[in-house]
């Protein structure tokens, strides 16, 4: 049964969001008898309660409270209050994501001592090694179902990826295959197999595809120390005389502000609201924000250099049928800086629907230039790019001036320039994807500028000396033991790909680490 | 309210055809804008007619999909007809719009246009708008967005009720 908690009950671990950092931490707690209680800002929709539908999935569940953007990145111009296409629901992003689960390169946790000092990068290696990681990898893979690992079989491919896989043949790539999914190929875990319906990003009607909202949480939950709290939104973190963190205000489903008393809090906002939420708990003793001497809580944010390829043929490919994400070609995802740049990218299948691809393929554009596109529709091919960007102090959320949310919460500002290091990666990576489409008999194609941020990372970035970061390799914050931050806005640089994985993996050392210095006493 | 109804309103064929009505792609009526060829019509409330029927013509040369009957693109934008109701700078906003689109036409107006290389002309000049862009922004979502457009795309939308592709051709790429 799940568990509720008095807001006076100073004994538990309050953790913000239930995405894949809140919810894997929250249920890795409860499973070790930790008492929890989760904050989620958005409602709780079942998995029967997806809907099949973009637009309509949008409303249901994307996080579309006001935000502003900066910089020269074209979302600003574009979708200026729409920086970020993420989730405002039980389960956070991981109701949306495609399932892609790919462990970083051991290069990756290591970039500045690989890439040497870049102008315009604030790069730093990770606290933590590949080989560190290991073994948290395995088990997030095993948790999460990942085909291609535990004797998983891969997912089938589909239209979209046939079309992928002849391409990277003609071009000479070798890895290519369905990915390393988040998606059931067989019956696991209770859940079904993946039924092939195309609409992964919409939430999984089937339950195949893993996410928080019915995994982890209905598993913490039946432990009796797990409470999930929906339509609870964390405005402020308190702390006592000594620093050291006490409780979570939040406004409650009836706007009425709560406080929740807590033994430690751990921040799993996402990228955007993590510092925005440490940024707004400033106080005397901590006037720049919680968790912030190094002055770094909300820069270096990161998105993945990202940009998408869609492709014409003459004869018809379907690609919204299936799996959204099952194929990836992974050749380019090695540093090799005579390409022109340091880092690399992947290169994985993407389809939207007609509704969304309307919006998203040339941001603006009209005319029969573009409608000519929309025309061939069913003869569409598609991919996205994922690729490692630099990390910038400049590139940051901060709190707007004088804008604020419904509970008189600044708003959060997003600015992001482009990196030239991220512009060439991101051009060698639209004239691969040409020529390969080229190879199978495109007559058309299509480098579609990158959508709002999808991956969001970098914004409380792990250090090894507080100076240079919020936290230290376990997500614990320098300046406050008892405080966490259990997202990818922990991640001291991108990797090549996508984040998910590593989020999890990282959430369930975090758990063990918690568990320990709680029975030890230290915090 | 703004409807959208398939039999013409009050008018037989013999008194549409008595006002030239025949042959042109909208006829305006009262407050009616009527498609005389494909039986529909859209009454207007808070917007002329002619202004909607404008409207529609600007839809499609924004969006112009030559396969995509008028019909949807009526659909598309009427709901400027119910925020022109609820809103009078809104109203005043989309009426001057339209009104200095004619302008720029030349004496038969924007619709007396015979050409979408002409019409686009026009609309090149007011892009950069709060008009124009109020038009298009709403349009990619409330074009696209209609579910009886998209078999017309190829697109089959929702899947689940029918099981996913799994049995329904998600690997049935045969020209490879
Ligand atoms: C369309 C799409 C496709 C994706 N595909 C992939 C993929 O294939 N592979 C991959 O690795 N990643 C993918 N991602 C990214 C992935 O979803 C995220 O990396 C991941 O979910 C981030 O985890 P998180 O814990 O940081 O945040 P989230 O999962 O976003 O969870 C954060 C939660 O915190 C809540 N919250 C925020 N602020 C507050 C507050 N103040 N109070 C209370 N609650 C709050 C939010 O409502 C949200 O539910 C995709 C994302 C999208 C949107
Ligand atoms: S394609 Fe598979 S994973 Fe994606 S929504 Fe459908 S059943 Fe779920």
């Amino acid at each position: 049964m799940a568990a509720s908690f008095d807001l006076n009950n100073d004994g538990v671990v309050v953790i913000i969001g239930s995405g894949a950092g809140g919810g894997t931490l929250g249920n890795e707690l409860a499973q070790k008898g930790v008492d929890v209680v989760i904050l989620e800002a958005g409602a709780r929709h079942e998995y029967e309660d997806f809907i099949n539908d973009e637009w309509g999935s949008f409303a249901q569940l994307a996080w579309t409270d006001k935000r502003t953007t900066s910089g020269d990145w074209r979302v600003a111009k574009d979708f200026p209050n729409l920086p970020a296409w993420i989730v405002k629901s039980v389960g956070g992003s991981t109701t949306h994501w495609a399932g892609a689960s790919l462990r970083f390169q051991e290069h990756e946790f290591k970039t500045l001592s690989t890439y040497g000092k870049l102008e315009g990068a604030n790069l730093l290696d990770w606290p933590i090694t590949l080989a560190e990681m290991e073994p948290y990898y395995a088990k997030a893979e095993a948790k999460m179902g990942v085909t291609g690992t535990n004797d998983w079989p891969r997912l089938p491919g589909n239209n979209n990826f046939k079309v992928l896989k002849a391409g990277a043949d003609k071009l000479g790539y070798k890895e290519c295959h369905t990915g390393n999914m988040a998606i059931n190929s067989v019956e696991r875990d209770d859940r079904m197999s993946c039924q092939q319906t195309g609409f992964c990003f919409q939430g999984c009607k089937w339950g195949a595809k893993w996410s928080t909202l019915y995994t982890e949480i209905p598993k913490g939950e039946a432990t009796g120390h797990l409470e999930v709290r929906p339509n609870a939104m964390a405005i402020k973190i308190n702390h006592d005389a000594s620093g050291k963190v006490t409780g979570v205000v939040y406004a409650d489903k009836d706007g009425k502000l709560q406080e929740q008393k807590a033994r430690i809090v751990a921040v799993a906002g996402n990228s955007i609201e993590s510092p925005r939420l440490l940024l707004n708990s400033a106080s005397g003793k901590f006037p720049d924000g919680l968790a912030n001497s190094s002055g770094q809580v909300g820069k270096n944010y990161m998105r993945h250099t990202t940009g998408s390829v869609y492709a014409i043929f003459d004869k018809p490919v379907h690609m919204y049928r299936g799996t959204t994400m099952a194929g990836i070609i992974r050749d380019e995802a090695r540093h090799d800086p005579s390409r022109g740049f340091v880092g690399g990218y992947e290169f994985e299948t993407l389809s939207l629907g007609l509704p969304f691809m309307a919006a998203f393929l040339d941001p603006g554009a009209w005319g029969r230039s573009f409608t000519t596109a929309l025309d061939h529709y069913d003869h569409m091919a598609g991919l996205w790019i994922v690729g490692e960007d630099m990390p910038r102090a400049e590139n940051r959320i901060t709190l707007h001036a004088d804008e604020k949310d419904a509970h008189g919460m600044p708003i959060a500002d997003v600015h992001f320039d482009d990196h030239p290091n991220d512009t060439a990666m991101r051009n060698h990576a639209y004239k691969q994807a040409t020529a390969l489409y080229a190879a199978v008999g495109a007559t058309r194609t299509f480098p579609t500028p990158p959508y709002p941020s999808t991956h969001n990372l970098g914004t409380n970035r792990m250090s090894e000396k507080a100076a240079d970061g919020v936290v230290n390799k376990h997500g614990q914050a320098h300046d406050i033991k008892n405080l966490f931050v259990s997202d990818g806005s922990q991640f001291t640089t991108g990797a090549a790909e996508n984040p998910t994985l590593t989020i999890v993996s990282l959430a369930i050392r975090q758990a063990d680490y918690i568990a320990a210095q709680m029975s030890a006493k230290t915090i | 309210m703004v409807t959208i109804y398939d039999a013409k309103p009050g008018l037989s064929r013999r008194e549409l055809l008595k006002r030239g009505g025949i042959g042109a792609l909208l006829v305006i009526s009262g407050s009616a804008v009527i498609s005389p060829e494909h039986a529909w019509g859209l009454e207007t409330s808070a917007l002329k007619p002619e202004t909607m029927a404008t409207l529609i013509q600007m839809a499609r040369d924004i969006y112009p999909h030559d396969q995509v009957p008028d019909k949807y693109y009526a659909i598309a934008v009427k709901g400027h007809d119910e925020q022109a109701g609820k809103d009078a700078a809104y109203k005043a906003t989309i009426e001057d719009g339209i009104a200095d689109l004619d302008k720029k036409s030349g004496d038969g107006g924007y619709r007396g246009l015979g050409w979408e290389d002409q019409r686009v002309g026009v609309l090149k000049q007011i892009e950069a708008t709060p008009f124009f862009q109020a038009i298009r922004g709403g349009l990619v979502v409330s074009l696209y967005n209609q579910k009886e457009v998209w078999p017309i795309f190829g697109y089959e939308g929702e899947s689940y009720s029918k099981g996913g592709y799994i049995a329904r051709g998600f690997n049935d790429i045969e020209w490879l």
